[in-house]
């Protein structure tokens, strides 16, 4: 059996938690599938993971898992964990997954494979290719060691929307889990925003992105205006953030955000690697760019090359008359 | 205040792969090597937090030979002494093995504080910090923008996604991974780098065999997926034609 362990925040459900469902169904089928969902009364979100085509939804329930923190978590699942016995746990990498899974593996004495872009089954054990180098190179990786495996997967490497529907909903079992809470060492304070425009560009259907060639910051009205024309989002690659030209919120890249919209047009981004592991799982992408040998143009759906002072304005004024 | 600072030594930005005749790892003599950014980061805070506390900096490295001048350019740049784990398996040994091996090293320390990256940027496990943490049974924070130290605790700014921050507290000591950009980097001065020849490196073996967690199987240049359609043509006329090909062919416009 897979366990899969889905995420929420604030009684949310964070949409990347069908991803790891949708692989675990493609692994082993539906009916040995366990979906976990942590949390303090989050039945409502553990009806909503029961539409997937699952054995059951597991509601693993305590006061102490209201907010997260990774010694509640720690403790809940290394229990339940010890009685599900699953062959392999899937995972979003959020940066949630990324404070509590590497310990969790770690105390249980077993593997955790992070970042994994794809999954298959080799024998009793898994082989994961994940990025490595920057991305420059891809590595395929099998656990060493017994299960239960840890597999922490890219988010969007694995399509939400694949998740295979039951016919009913799936069993909902709620298991209390128990947490001494005098044990719980981090004390977190409520989530808040830092700039009044900051927002989750992981939910976005379209962004627009810029970087070095904008040239300076009076000239990101041009971007704004691109992305308002498409009802996107703005972005950024990391030289803009670092120059304070945009709040680091709006980061895409490896020290920034991993997205994966619908549309995702690049304006003068070079492509370094360090940019495309956080945007090549766009469904579409454009890139626009003065460089025709640019990086970016490899993992972009249409290019225009050329400069973007003459090609945005174009763009936007395409955008309205049409 | 005692703090440690755990960096690792990285192929550079530029390095243009090449690989071993297993294809399972990369010719490590061929490669140039510089400090993971993120760990600069970390050193940099924990340089900070000494100027404003006092104590010292322990920076701490596994690997092989090679990462000594890492280590050297660390204690240029302001620690004050290093604890180089020294060991060929570690170098390319997976973060979880890696994060083991320091506990291991750092556990006579006692110390009050552990930075370290938010991730390496060769493989990128982003295990090591958690469990070095895990296994020194102390309290943990990751992708952390700020930190402030008072009475004894921390209060830290925990990065969560879409732009959401969140400050929690924790005793000390604690472990917490930092994310880049937190602060300026300082560079070393001629001082520094003079001063940093005098500076104790301390070289310990693995207190156990190493064996990674991971076995590699197959390393690779990925495949390009995609066949880009450019675009030629004036601005205006490149720029209606993408608009009616994202509408009309991939749908990805507002309907």
């Amino acid at each position: 059996m897979i366990a899969v362990i889905a995420e929420q925040r604030g009684g949310v459900l964070n949409r990347a938690s069908w991803e790891p469902i949708a692989a675990a169904q493609q692994l082993a089928g539906a009916q040995d599938v366990t979906v976990v969902i942590p949390g303090a009364d989050v039945s409502a979100l553990a009806a909503e993971l029961a539409a997937a085509a699952v054995r059951e939804v597991v509601e693993l329930d305590d006061r102490a898992l209201a907010v997260y923190t990774p010694d509640a978590y720690l403790q809940a699942l290394q229990r339940l964990l010890g009685e599900l016995s699953p062959s392999l746990v899937l995972l979003p990498h959020t940066y949630q997954t990324r404070d509590f899974a590497p310990a969790l593996a770690a105390r249980l004495g077993r593997t955790l494979i992070t970042d994994v872009t794809h999954i298959r089954q080799d024998g009793g054990s898994v082989v994961c290719t994940r990025p490595v180098f920057q991305g420059k190179l891809s590595a395929d990786v099998s656990p060493v060691g017994d299960g239960p495996h840890f597999v922490s997967l890219q988010i969007g490497a694995f399509r939400a929307d694949a998740v295979a529907r039951g016919a009913g909903p799936a069993p909902v079992r709620r298991i209390a889990a128990g947490i001494d809470a005098s044990k719980i060492r981090q004390q977190p304070e409520a989530p808040f925003q830092e700039a009044r425009q900051a927002v989750d560009l992981s939910q976005a259907e379209r962004i627009v992105s810029v970087g070095r060639g904008i040239k300076a910051q009076e000239h990101l009205a041009l971007v704004q205006q691109l992305a308002e024309a498409l009802g996107a989002e703005l972005a950024a690659s990391r030289p803009i953030c670092d120059a304070g030209w945009l709040p680091m919120s709006r980061q895409i890249g490896s020290s920034g955000q991993t997205v994966a919209p619908k549309l995702y047009v690049a304006v003068g981004i070079s492509g370094a690697i360090q940019h495309l592991v956080g945007m090549k799982g766009a469904r579409t992408i454009v890139a626009i760019n003065k460089d025709a040998e640019a990086p970016i143009f490899e993992v972009a759906d249409y290019g225009i090359a050329g400069d973007l002072f003459e090609i945005v304005p174009a763009l936007v004024a395409a955008l309205k008359s049409s | 205040m005692k703090i440690a600072v755990c960096i690792k030594q990285v192929p550079t930005r530029e390095w243009q792969p090449r690989l071993n005749e297993a294809k399972t790892w990369i010719r490590d003599s061929e490669a140039s090597f510089e400090l993971n950014e993120p760990d600069a980061y970390a050193l940099e805070e924990g340089l900070r937090l000494k100027e404003k506390h006092g104590g010292e900096v322990v920076v701490c490295a596994a690997g092989p030979a090679r990462v000594s001048a890492v280590i050297r350019e660390a204690l240029a740049r302001g620690a004050d002494r290093a604890i180089h784990v020294d060991d060929e398996a570690l170098g390319s040994a997976d973060g979880a093995t890696v994060g083991e091996a320091l506990a291991a090293a750092l556990s006579d320390e006692h110390v009050d504080l552990i930075l370290t990256g938010l991730q390496s940027d060769d493989q990128g496990h982003a295990q090591t910090g958690v469990v070095l943490a895990e296994r020194l049974g102390i309290p943990h924070a990751t992708i952390i923008m700020e930190v402030q130290v008072a009475d004894g605790r921390l209060r830290v700014k925990r990065e969560l996604e879409g732009g959401w921050f969140q400050w929690i507290g924790m005793p000390l000591p604690a472990l917490l991974t930092i994310q880049s950009g937190i602060n300026q980097l300082r560079y070393a001065t001629l001082k520094g780098i003079m001063a940093a020849k005098k500076k104790e490196i301390r070289r310990v073996a693995p207190a156990s065999p190493v064996q990674s967690r991971q076995r590699i199987a197959a390393l690779y240049v990925p495949e390009k997926s995609k066949q880009t359609q450019m675009i030629d043509g004036t601005p205006s006329d490149a720029a209606r034609e993408l608009v009616r090909r994202l509408r009309d062919d991939a749908r990805a416009l507002r309907q």
